[in-house]
């Protein structure tokens, strides 16, 4: 491991500051992403700020939303008895990712931020667009089984790994962060993590030295019949090859409302937006879940050990609906 | 440049100057003579390096010593009380938990700490409805599983772990 210089500040903009004004620092919360990297020398930071003396691990209870503080564990978000109540989707993606152990150290804005497991990424001998611009992607004529089918281009197929993030995309949270100068911003969900395009190794929509601070999820009644089902070779311990998350809004058998989020096969937690619209007062049968399902897979690309994802991803899909349409709420 | 760091290990303190890249898995290990943590992957999969920090299982591995200041850390050397076993290391024994025993403190130390979070009722990825507090009494061999899945024995004394963990699950008062 590279040497760096270990620090950690009171204040969150301060902290902020200290990575703004250092070249090559980065923030250090539960370790769980940066230990791991630092270890394979894919990242080599050379400050290292610790956030979690920065205190920004409350809970925050309203009638109109929820407040996260960044450094909440996984553990503390998914057991917390109101995520539980108001949010099942949310607890139960968490409850599917990595082991309690790791679950107990990975912070809400770690998992945010976490980086792709995509072995040619984690290798600093292979060639990766993402890790050194204009390297080259070995993934896309190499060993690509757990690589995505959406959101890919050229440049880059790797999977967003996250659980969590799925659950948080159909929940439209929003993060909150403070930047060197003292100044706060908020970014929705969907628009923090970017697709690779033309620059892959461009992830998020932070500033350098920008801190997440908090989420806010806002309240949504119809939360409460919502579900994350996640399909794994494994039975535990294993990221997704394919995972959904749903919300859906019934009227009877009608659904009112509907929301689909993707994991294990895109390349940042994925939204179907055209696929819940199609809900809209439609029948909620499997069948009409099927037709949503061929909906958010059409623009799926696959290569040539990932398309099996494409008719996975769909039954996962109808079958997370399924079973939120049969839970007891 | 090094860190100065207090570490609180079992019913010890110690004062520490470590290169920030020192884990705390090393730091146990090479710099305090504790040897009973073991290291697996050294990569946060194999969860032999489990230690408990603030009453909550992790992994030793993904820790730097240095992040850990002021923190309390027990290991497998701090459950017994003097020449008493912790009813869990009673249990492993009980229930033939274990071959080669090198997984054996991680796969204690977690096991505690799973039978805590079962006391306090919550949930697992296998519970079927995560609104509900689930119980020691009623726990089913596939929750202990799930629970326990961060621990991997390439023994695969898994069918005696799981008896350790109901003994003690059915044994222990609640805390």
């Amino acid at each position: 491991m590279k040497e760096f210089t270990f620090e950690r500040f009171a204040r969150a903009a301060d902290a902020a500051g200290a990575v703004a004004a250092r070249p090559g620092a980065m923030f250090l919360a539960g370790g769980t992403t940066l230990v791991d990297l630092m270890k394979i020398d894919v990242l080599t930071p050379d400050t290292v700020v610790d956030v979690r003396p920065l205190g920004l691990s409350g809970i925050d209870v309203w009638d109109h939303a929820i407040s996260v503080g960044a450094a909440v564990t996984n553990s503390q978000l998914a057991w917390h008895p109101v995520v539980r109540d108001r949010y099942p989707v949310l607890a139960e993606a968490i409850l599917a990712g990595a082991t309690t152990q790791i679950r107990n150290m990975a912070t809400v804005a770690g998992n945010i931020l976490q980086r792709t497991r995509c072995s040619y990424f984690r290798d600093v001998h292979a060639s990766c667009n993402r890790r050194q611009p204009g390297s080259g992607c070995d993934a896309i004529d190499g060993f690509n089984r757990g690589h995505a089918v959406l959101g890919v281009s050229e440049h880059c197929i790797a999977t967003h790994p996250s659980d969590m993030c799925v659950g948080l995309a159909v929940l439209d949270a929003v993060v909150h962060t403070v930047r060197a100068d003292g100044s706060a911003r908020s970014i929705p969900f969907g628009e923090f993590h970017h697709v690779p395009g033309d620059t892959p190794h461009v992830e998020f929509a932070l500033e350098y030295g920008e801190l997440i601070t908090h989420l806010v999820i806002p309240n949504l009644p119809a939360a409460r019949r919502s579900h994350y089902l996640k399909v794994r070779d494994r039975a535990s311990y294993e990221f997704a090859l394919a995972s959904a998350a749903v919300v859906l809004d019934l009227d009877g058998d009608t659904i009112r409302a509907a929301r689909l989020g993707l994991g294990g096969i895109a390349t940042k937690p994925w939204r179907a937006t055209e696929a819940e619209q199609s809900l809209t007062g439609r029948k909620a049968s499997d069948a009409t879940f099927r037709d949503a399902a061929e909906i958010a897979l059409a623009g799926a690309v696959a290569r040539e050990h990932n398309h099996f994802k494409i008719e996975l991803a769909k039954r996962a899909i109808v079958r997370a609906f399924a079973n939120a349409r049969e839970a007891k709420v | 440049m090094g860190v100065r760091t207090t570490l609180r290990v079992n019913d010890t303190t110690h004062e520490l100057f470590v290169d920030p890249r020192l884990t705390l898995l090393d730091a146990l290990r090479d710099t305090l003579g504790l040897t009973g943590t073991k290291k697996g992957c050294d990569q946060g999969a194999c969860g032999a390096c489990t230690v408990i920090i603030g009453g909550q299982r992790v992994l030793s591995c993904l820790t730097l010593a240095a992040a850990c200041e002021g923190q309390h850390v027990v290991t497998i050397e701090g459950l017994a009380t003097g020449d008493e076993l912790h009813p869990m290391q009673a249990a492993f024994l009980h229930c033939d938990g274990f071959q080669c025993g090198y997984c054996t403190p991680g796969q204690i130390l977690s096991a505690v700490c799973a039978v805590q979070e079962v006391h306090a009722g919550v949930p697992s990825h296998v519970t079927p409805d995560v609104r509900h507090t689930v119980n020691s009494a009623t726990l089913t061999d596939e929750e202990i599983r799930e629970r326990m899945s961060g621990n991997l024995c390439r023994c695969a004394a898994y069918p005696n772990i799981v008896a350790a963990v109901r003994q003690v699950l059915l044994n222990e008062p609640r805390s």
